[in-house]
């Protein structure tokens, strides 16, 4: 009896050691990949924390990497009368006694000339430091309080761009391209998808090995005949190059569509058909409205693409600041903040111009996702 | 990777009404594709062939006018001139270590999203594929700050990594207090800013991610067990049986990075200013390309330097799919 009762409670609990186990393997794995996610993504994180912080921080050396401010107190010269800002700093041993404290340095001598400090709770008595060996008033740091300003995004907001228009122009001008482009990018690719899907069409095949092997055309063979068309049509230094050519459907997304509309059922294509329904009415009618998920994925494609294109804007909008978009206005900040060395006020720039394209993301991972699998995997 | 997979054949012979019928729906057919002729005609073949054309004159837009043939000067040309050597060399190198750094790492990440035991999982996914989907110009601003080499967070980590390493080990190494601090100044140091490229591109592998995630679910469990079964340890069934079964993607994967490298661009462009800073470094390529044809008009240059890439990744395609009968395995057979 006692043994069968022993064996038993052995059993609960090397089931509960397994189970226990399995938890520890399963944290261990999550907890792993977790920190290889946080590394991955640390620029990110980067950017934000300095994009909040004060823009004259940076340039301090023995600044800390977070967003912080280095304390300063306000001090009336007894003498002059002038009340300025002053750096408190951490000085060792001010009292010749060993002891440690945060004082605001006023007059900077160099060493072996002792400067002159105050401290902030007793600002009336000025204190000497620096004149003993050792001693030196520019090894010393700082004293840093977490501050964060948001002041940055104003500025980016501001500068961003032309003088005029700022960053709310280049962000309506990309937006106004990205969905221009998106409609002809979609109907173009609808329509040819939907030929190269239902319809037979000798030398098909071949058409579509074709279509499939643009995508390894690198663009620049392309790039300058079409440039010098453009320009003889007149149209550089308008929006019609990054628009217009996606009228005319576009190979990834013409493959994912056709994917797609390749596993819808025939039956009712046929049924309309017998009905009298034109092709384009079967499309419109019983292929649209099945295929809403592949035409989602082809709209973010585009809509992505656009906000991301930065050669094409380039060359095309070469002197028209007033039509850039987001890409070629940020490079163009960059260039002339970077010169400023203030990277907080950069890193601003750089988040406004990332925030929609990530939202967007954020709200349609799954099916950017699989859109992104289907166009890969099953070729 | 077999792309046609709708062969449809006329199973009846066709009697007069049903080749009409068949001649419209061809028509129909045809009318659906015009979009895309007209772009294929307008934007693909009349452009390479015009650029080919090009690629044997001194066409410069200033002086449209007194274009005349060199033969085969530009491409004598885009061997002897420095800065066009230096940005072939240049995107070699970030092509021959980044495409595999690249590919392998993505493969690693999917790998280490496929566990059974991982909890979260697409919040993962979603987080490792993001940066995809910052606009280029933004990320690479993200880098160019994070990689800088006095207040970046990189140098920040490597460099207390150092201050704690030498604390407790420097005095074996005979390492005393004021010591060279080990983080890299990446892209204001010439000899940095390559690997600083590589580096940053790690950022883009979200795509090839997804795609070998895919791949590796794809894979039975059977093939597995089985594998067990005949006592194979996990190294050997990552080789015998993930890399044949997922060899399709990776064929996908590297035409597609090769295709990338080849159009390589924006970062380095908004990294070294057009002008290749740090000390020409960045100028891989295309800049160098659209230096010559935009800079400087010369664009019989542009078109020759364009079309050298285009040969070049031509010929890399047809390598890389005559040679995929060797190693790309399809698990459904002739496909």
């Amino acid at each position: 009896m006692t043994s069968i009762a022993m064996s038993s409670t052995t059993g609960v609990r090397s089931k509960w050691n397994r189970r226990l186990r399995g938890l520890g393997k399963r944290t261990g794995v999550s907890l792993l990949v977790g920190v290889v996610c946080f590394i991955f993504i640390l620029p990110l994180i980067y950017a934000v924390s300095v994009a909040f912080t004060p823009s004259d921080t940076t340039s301090i050396v023995g600044a800390p990497p977070w967003p912080a401010a280095a304390r300063q107190i306000e001090y009336t010269d007894p003498t002059t009368t002038r009340t300025s800002s002053y750096y408190l700093y951490t000085v060792p041993d001010w009292d010749g006694q060993g002891h440690t404290k945060a004082l605001a340095l006023i007059t900077e001598n160099f060493p072996p000339v002792a400067s002159v400090f105050v401290d902030p709770a007793n600002p009336g008595q000025t204190i000497k430091w620096g004149d003993k060996p050792g001693q030196n008033v520019y090894t010393l740091s700082h004293v840093w309080d977490i501050t964060i300003t948001t002041d940055n995004f104003g500025s980016a907001w501001d500068k961003m761009g032309s003088a005029e228009g700022g960053f709310p122009l280049l962000f309506r001008n990309t937006l106004a391209i990205a969905l221009l482009g998106t409609i002809g990018a979609v109907l173009s690719a609808v329509l040819v998808a939907y030929g190269f899907a239902r319809f037979r069409i000798p030398g098909k095949n071949l058409l579509f090995v074709i279509l499939i092997s643009t995508i390894m055309v690198p663009f620049q063979v392309t790039l300058i005949p079409t440039f010098l068309f453009f320009q003889a049509i007149g149209w550089t230094g308008t929006w019609l190059p990054l628009i217009v050519p996606h009228y005319f459907a576009n190979a990834y997304n013409v493959f994912l569509l056709r994917q797609y509309f390749m596993q819808l059922p025939r039956e009712l294509d046929e049924a309309a058909q017998m009905d009298g329904a034109s092709p384009l009415r079967v499309l419109l009618s019983v292929i649209i409205p099945q295929s809403w998920p592949a035409i989602m994925v082809v709209t973010l494609f585009h809509f992505f693409f656009a906000w991301n294109d930065f050669l094409n804007p380039l060359i095309f909008l070469s002197g028209s600041a007033d039509l850039w978009p987001i890409a070629v206005g940020l490079n163009n900040f960059n260039t002339t903040f970077r010169n400023a060395g203030t990277p907080a006020i950069i890193q601003a720039g750089s988040i406004l111009a990332m925030l929609l394209p990530v939202v967007i993301f954020f709200f349609s991972q799954r099916v950017f996702m699989r859109g992104v699998v289907i166009s890969g995997v099953e070729k | 990777m077999a792309i046609v997979q709708d062969t449809e054949v006329l199973t009846t012979s066709a009697p007069r009404g049903r080749l009409t019928m068949s001649r419209r729906e061809a028509a129909w057919g045809l009318l659906f594709l015009s979009p895309w002729f007209i772009g294929l005609a307008l934007f693909y073949a009349i452009p390479i062939i015009v650029s080919f054309v090009m690629s044997f004159t001194d066409f410069n837009p200033v002086n449209a006018g007194a274009v005349k043939f060199v033969g085969l000067a530009n491409y004598q040309w885009m061997f002897s001139e420095s800065a066009t050597v230096s940005s072939f060399f240049i995107t070699l190198k970030l092509s021959v270590i980044g495409v595999p750094l690249g590919l392998f790492t993505a493969l690693g990440l999917a790998i280490m999203l496929n566990q059974k035991l991982l909890a979260g999982k697409r919040v993962f996914r979603t987080l490792f594929f993001m940066p995809v989907q910052i606009p280029l110009v933004a990320s690479t601003i993200v880098w160019l700050d994070f990689l800088n080499g006095s207040n970046g967070w990189l140098a920040y980590i490597l460099n207390s990594i150092q201050d704690i390493f030498i604390t407790f080990f420097g005095g074996l190494l005979n390492v005393s207090h004021p010591y060279t601090p080990i983080a890299p100044s990446w892209f204001q140091d010439t000899s940095w800013a390559v690997p600083g490229l590589i580096l940053m591109g790690l950022w883009g592998i979200g795509n090839a991610m997804l795609i070998f995630l895919a791949g590796l679910q794809t894979v039975p469990t059977e093939l597995y067990e089985a594998a067990r079964v005949d006592g194979a340890g996990r190294w050997q069934q990552f080789r015998n049986v993930t890399l044949p079964m997922i060899s399709p993607v990776f064929f996908y994967n590297l035409l597609i990075a090769v295709i990338g490298m080849a159009q390589y661009f924006t970062q380095p462009y908004v990294i070294g200013g057009g002008s290749g800073n740090p000390g020409g470094e960045t100028l891989v390529f295309n800049i160098n390309l659209y230096n010559e044809a935009w800079k400087y008009n010369f664009m019989g240059h542009g078109a020759a330097l364009a079309w050298l890439m285009f040969v070049v990744v031509l010929g890399f395609s047809i390598v890389l799919f005559r040679t995929s009968a060797r190693w790309v395995f399809y698990a459904g057979g002739d496909r």
